[in-house]
């Protein structure tokens, strides 16, 4: 065993300390160190997304990340997008166009849909489809989580008009 | 999956690198994004008492477009291949490849350092670079020096880089012509069964020049100088085409494995190259 270190992580606009070993993968810092669960483990060889976070503007998979890699991080997770009381524009068009079944994917999902849509805020299916190329869902066949990222990207646009 | 444990360093300067890889010899190792190391480090495939990041490093990034010259620094992610435009324009093959490369989430912390130097045959980058004849320049305890793709790979992950040298970049003249990277993978976000990396210059309606490489089908990527011969001459027509296909399977010497049998590998070996080909004609 080698010793501790001292990690420091803004998670979720919140600054975060504690102790860990450098070969610590950042998901299971987030999760056993900080009780933060939206991002899952689905496999073991960084091809699932469940662990999808978004790193200093990334979107990255928690899993195939040390610790101590991600020390002075600023980390956005699904528990920082939205909440019951205040779901973000993903999570109401996941519900309302019916993008889960299980629901295991999806905090990596959307997640993963957030940086897409603020990286190309009009995709065509096409685009969505590619963007969401690292995040399996064993569910829904896709159909739905697509259709309910493209509902969310006309929300967020109609809303972006309004607003001007 | 939890690897085995280490000691971690952060430097900030190349030559703080090289001095821990000269003391900790074959103990130590350098992390890139960490996208190759890491999952084989879960798996205890790897062993690495002493991991190097060197993401903190100085002077390990940057494209520059120069000179006719095309300079990549090693920590240049995949993600950022494909989202710079001066690139694109100047060599739109880089982006068509890093695009086929794994998936997004990969591809922002993937860097063609890592990709180059990594060794697995079933990286793309160094078919890639292998067909642009690109040189990749390695710093040492004795200074720097630059060696040709083509003559970088020994054998799976062996290189021609000593333990103790870093890979600080990769640089190419800006290609001319037409271009085409083709990929037949078993889904997205896979590696290659096949691909092939081509370029082709025209004039007077013939092809000039051509230069093809090949990845995954043999233990080191393969740049065919007999498949981009039998298209020099020729009008890119379906014999030439054959032509090529049947010289570059003369080069291959894929193994057996989960993506199929030899005879399988060598048919999609043959059909993507010709689409590679007529693709870059029709760009050229
Ligand atoms: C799910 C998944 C799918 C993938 N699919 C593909 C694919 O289709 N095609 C493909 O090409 N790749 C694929 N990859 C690999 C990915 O592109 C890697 O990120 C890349 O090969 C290595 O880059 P890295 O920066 O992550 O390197 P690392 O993992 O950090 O390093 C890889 C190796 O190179 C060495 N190294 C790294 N940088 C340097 C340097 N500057 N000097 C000296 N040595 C160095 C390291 O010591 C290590 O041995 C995939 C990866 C995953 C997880
Ligand atoms: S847990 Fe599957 S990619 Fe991270
Ligand atoms: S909803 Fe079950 S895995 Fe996607």
């Amino acid at each position: 065993m080698t010793d501790k270190m001292h990690v420091k992580l803004k998670v979720n606009g919140e600054n975060r300390e504690f102790l860990a070993e450098p070969r610590e993968l950042l998901i299971y810092a987030l999760r056993e160190h900080l009780n933060i669960t939206g991002p899952h483990v689905g496999c073991d060889t960084s091809h699932c997304g469940a662990c999808t976070v978004t790193l200093n503007g990334k979107s990255v998979k928690s899993c195939t990340m040390f610790v101590a890699q991600a020390n002075g991080a600023e980390i956005t997770t699904i528990e920082g997008l939205g909440n019951p009381a205040a779901l973000h524009v993903l999570q109401e068009n996941f519900r309302e166009h019916h993008g889960l079944q299980c629901g295991f994917c999806t905090p990596g999902m959307i997640t993963r849909a957030a940086k897409l849509l603020e990286e190309n805020p009009n995709p065509t299916e096409a685009e969505v489809r590619f963007g969401i190329a690292g995040n399996i869902c064993r569910c829904t066949g896709y159909q739905n989580i697509v259709k309910s990222i493209l509902a969310a990207a006309d929300e967020m646009n109609a809303a972006k008009e309004a607003a001007q | 999956m939890i690897p085995a444990a280490f000691d971690y360093y952060r430097p900030t300067k190349v030559e703080d690198v090289i001095a821990l890889l000269e003391e900790h010899g074959d103990d130590a190792r350098v992390m890139a994004g960490g996208h190759s190391l890491i999952p084989m480090m879960k798996l205890r495939m790897a062993d690495i008492p002493h991991l190097i990041d060197l993401q903190d490093v100085s002077g390990l990034g940057g494209i520059s477009i120069e000179g006719g010259r095309i300079k990549l620094g090693a920590m240049v992610t995949q993600h950022e291949l494909i989202n710079h435009d001066g690139l694109a324009a100047a060599a739109p093959i880089l982006r068509e490849t890093a695009l086929q490369i794994a998936d997004p989430q990969v591809r922002y912390m993937g860097t063609i350092g890592g990709n180059v130097a990594n060794g697995d045959p079933g990286n793309d980058m160094p078919g890639l670079m292998q067909c642009l004849d690109a040189q990749i320049e390695l710093i040492g305890p004795g200074g720097t020096r630059s060696v040709a793709a083509r003559d970088y790979y020994e054998a799976a992950y062996m290189t021609d880089r000593a333990d103790d040298e870093v890979l600080i970049s990769v640089s190419f003249a800006v290609p001319t012509g037409g271009y085409a990277y083709e990929k037949q993978k078993r889904k997205i976000g896979d590696y290659a069964t096949a691909a092939a990396a081509v370029q082709i210059n025209k004039n007077g309606g013939q092809i000039a020049s051509a230069s093809i490489a090949m990845t995954n089908l043999s233990d080191v990527p393969v740049w065919s100088e007999s498949a981009g011969a039998a298209l020099v001459g020729t009008g890119c027509d379906a014999n030439a085409v054959k032509a090529a296909a049947a010289a570059m399977l003369g080069d291959i010497d894929p193994s057996e494995d989960n993506r199929g049998p030899v005879a399988f590998k060598r048919h999609v070996a043959g059909i993507i190259l010709s689409r590679a080909i007529n693709r870059a004609w029709e760009r050229a």
